[in-house]
């Protein structure tokens, strides 16, 4: 039994994939005949020992029509971590190609398999929009003139999925006219006003704590906070503790919680004190 | 009075501004800074919530207010003239630059912009709109703005708030006139509401002028809201809902927010001392999901509520009250029902709705099919047929509240 074992460049490598899938399609490939992998890692858990490659196929082979949103979910699905997900994407391409109204069918079991991968990674990149936190670093001067020092700033972030290089443009477009770095353990990105340069992966201690404005954001955050409505379940499935470790004022979170509830019996309490003074008051029409 | 600093006056100006219950960044034009000279973006759809603090709101814009000092003395307000809360006041830069160096450290996603009333309402409003001018025009900002307008504020500074921000509101504070009256003697429903449909005329006609002339401004074009303090009056959850329905279709609000009232340092004592149950709250949301998403009508929602009392269940969600009282109308075949009808099965939402409409056009659906298309079938079950499945006569019996009810939870940690 042969294989065709396909050598991506990166894990996010959606064009990488597209060709591939599109030459093994037209040559009428099956799904289970094709082992995928990102550099010389092996990608598929379920990579069999055995990987004889055979004769290239033909990359002109027929031209492939496909609907536009397939693109789209591949596009996506491409920078979920999961191992599997070039075969599931291939065997979902194939099956689209025979029956491209499976596009709307969602509840197609191997449809709703490859939208859920879809789904994380769009909660992945939109958490990374949310949750990045620059701080602003000075960088000394070239030669001495250090007055002329440009600030640049700096984010460590730790996403689920491969959606760095993707998730920049969201970026660029915001932040357009400052020089910033988003560090991530995979790769990092860079943008100094005009060029995006991209880099490897980092660490935490490359992002330096000390940005001053930081403090005054904890204040912000202290001070919007109601305690009388304290509801934490509802914070934790927006802001899951993986997040908190990078975000300077989940910190004063256990405080903020630990006192609330004493805080409200001390503004009911001392209405009840002021009511007592003004004797009662009911309200009502 | 010792001067303050910016952290000081935040923690003062921010605490003042968070019985305000919006922080929606949606609803605004997609935009980048790639051809500006400044910062800012917005990416089109829901808007970003940046942090969430532990009373589980979005944080999303930097929602304070430019002065918590104020003329008037409304009892719900911790601002009130009387009460004895440190007062604090932020110049137009220094917001600017608050606003500004919080964004640059993507801790938001723009500014919400309030103020209690100082002087005279035109001076307030003029504050207001300084702050605006000067990140839209001197530093060419293009992230999210809402303005907080002041009712009786010249139309020519109305005007101009529009031109600036995304979104303007007016707070209508109560639902009803009896409550304004009584809470806020100063404020009148009449001035109120007669600022929001000169904001309406604004928004409008600047509408129809771009449809004329692609460069004529756009003016706040994520529209207007309000809100209401829900339990610091009698008014029960019908009021409520029949007067935020009014409001929608009067003004062409986008939001109607409601903000359960809770204690607040110096209350007045004319003031209920205890909150009502947040789940209160909840219930109004969703019975104005039910009228925005759901093609659900004002009767419809306003007739589950108790006929005594005026108030929706608490203990249930408005359209599974609405589905039990007219369980005549169950089940709903999921292969051939109208999408009005799928929109008012208990437990599936439009999303849902949609996923089924398409497959259903390729396939007669099963229940594993509805499955897959949903978050969980459990709850439907009682209420659709479809190819493999039909309930059991379950939508007659009389204890089918009490098999799909949620059970009680302990809805807040503490009960009072």
């Amino acid at each position: 039994m042969t294989h065709h074992v396909i050598r991506l460049d990166a894990p996010d490598d959606f064009d990488g994939w597209r060709d591939a899938a599109r030459a093994l399609a037209g040559s009428g490939v099956p799904a289970d005949r094709v082992l995928w992998q990102v550099g010389d890692q092996p990608a598929d858990l379920f990579a069999t020992p055995h990987r004889a490659p055979v004769a290239p196929i033909s990359p002109s082979a027929a031209r492939l029509n496909v609907p536009r949103d397939f693109i789209q979910l591949a596009r996506s699905v491409v920078l979920h971590r999961d191992p599997e997900r070039f075969s599931l994407l291939y065997a979902l391409l194939l099956r689209v190609l025979h029956r491209p109204a499976l596009m709307q069918d969602a509840t197609d079991p191997l449809r709703r398999r490859v939208e859920g991968l879809s789904q994380a990674v769009r909660r992945d990149m939109h958490k990374m929009r949310a949750f990045v936190r620059f701080r602003e670093i000075t960088m000394p001067g070239q030669d001495g003139d250090a007055a002329e020092g440009q600030s640049r700033f700096v984010a460590w972030f730790e996403p689920d999925h491969h959606i760095t290089r993707t998730n920049a443009a969201f970026f660029v477009g915001r932040f357009a006219t400052m020089h910033w770095s988003i560090l991530t353990p995979d790769a990092a990105i860079h943008w100094d006003g005009t060029t995006l340069r991209q880099g490897p992966g980092a660490s935490a201690a490359d992002a330096a704590p000390g940005d001053p404005l930081e403090e005054v954001w904890k204040a912000y955050y202290s001070a919007i906070f109601n305690p009388a409505r304290l509801n934490p379940r509802a914070m934790l499935s927006e802001m899951p503790m993986k997040y908190w470790k990078n975000l300077p004022e989940a910190a004063l979170i256990p405080d903020l919680m630990a006192t609330a509830r004493a805080r409200e019996l001390d503004m009911i309490e001392r209405s009840r004190a002021a009511q007592g003074r003004h004797g009662t008051a009911k309200v009502g029409r | 009075m010792a001067q303050l600093d910016i952290s000081q006056k935040l923690t003062i100006l921010a605490d003042a501004a968070k019985y305000d219950a919006s922080c929606a960044s949606s609803g605004a034009k997609k935009r980048d800074s790639r051809d500006g000279t400044g910062i800012g973006s917005i990416t089109g759809g829901g808007g970003i919530c940046h942090a969430y603090a532990p009373d589980g709101r979005c944080i999303s814009l930097l929602k304070i207010l430019l002065t918590n000092s104020c003329i008037f003395d409304c009892h719900y307000c911790i601002n009130r003239r009387s009460s004895n809360v440190r007062r604090a006041r932020f110049t137009a830069p220094e917001v600017v630059d608050l606003t500004l160096n919080f964004y640059r450290r993507n801790y938001i996603e723009g500014l919400f912009l309030s103020s209690g009333i100082i002087a005279s309402a035109n001076y307030t409003m003029e504050q207001i709109v300084e702050v605006a001018r000067s990140l839209r025009e001197d530093h060419d900002f293009r992230g999210y703005i809402h303005l907080k307008t002041i009712p009786n504020a010249d139309a020519e500074l109305i005007a101009q708030a529009g031109r600036y921000a995304d979104r303007v509101s007016i707070n209508v504070e109560l639902p009803t006139r009896q409550g304004l009256e009584r809470l806020a003697p100063e404020k009148s429903e009449t001035q109120i509401e007669g600022a929001m449909a000169d904001m309406a005329t604004v928004i409008e006609d600047g509408a129809d002028a771009r449809k004329r002339y692609k460069s004529a401004p756009r003016y706040a074009p994520a529209g207007q809201s309000t809100q209401m303090i829900i339990g610091a009056d009698a008014a029960n959850d019908r009021d409520i809902v029949r007067r935020a329905s009014g409001l929608y279709t009067r003004f062409k609000l986008k939001r109607v927010y409601y903000s359960a009232f809770s204690p607040i340092p110096d209350a007045s004592a004319v003031l209920p001392l205890q909150r009502p149950p947040m789940q209160r709250e909840h219930r109004l949301y969703q019975s104005d999901w039910l009228i925005r998403c759901y093609d659900f009508s004002l009767a419809e929602v306003t007739s589950v509520a108790d006929t005594a009392t005026g108030m929706l269940p608490l203990d249930i969600d408005p359209k599974l009250a609405w589905a039990l009282k007219f369980r005549g109308q169950f089940p709903v075949d999921v292969n051939r029902a109208p999408r009005e009808m799928l929109l008012r099965i208990p437990g599936l939402g439009p999303t849902a709705v949609n996923r089924l409409l398409k497959a259903r056009r390729y396939r007669s659906l099963r229940l594993a099919d509805v499955a897959r298309a949903t978050t969980s079938v459990k709850k439907l079950r009682p209420f659709i047929i479809c190819e493999d499945w039909r309930p059991l006569a379950l939508t007659d019996s009389a204890d089918l509240k009490a098999l799909i009810t949620p059970k009680p939870k302990q809805m807040e940690l503490f009960a009072v």
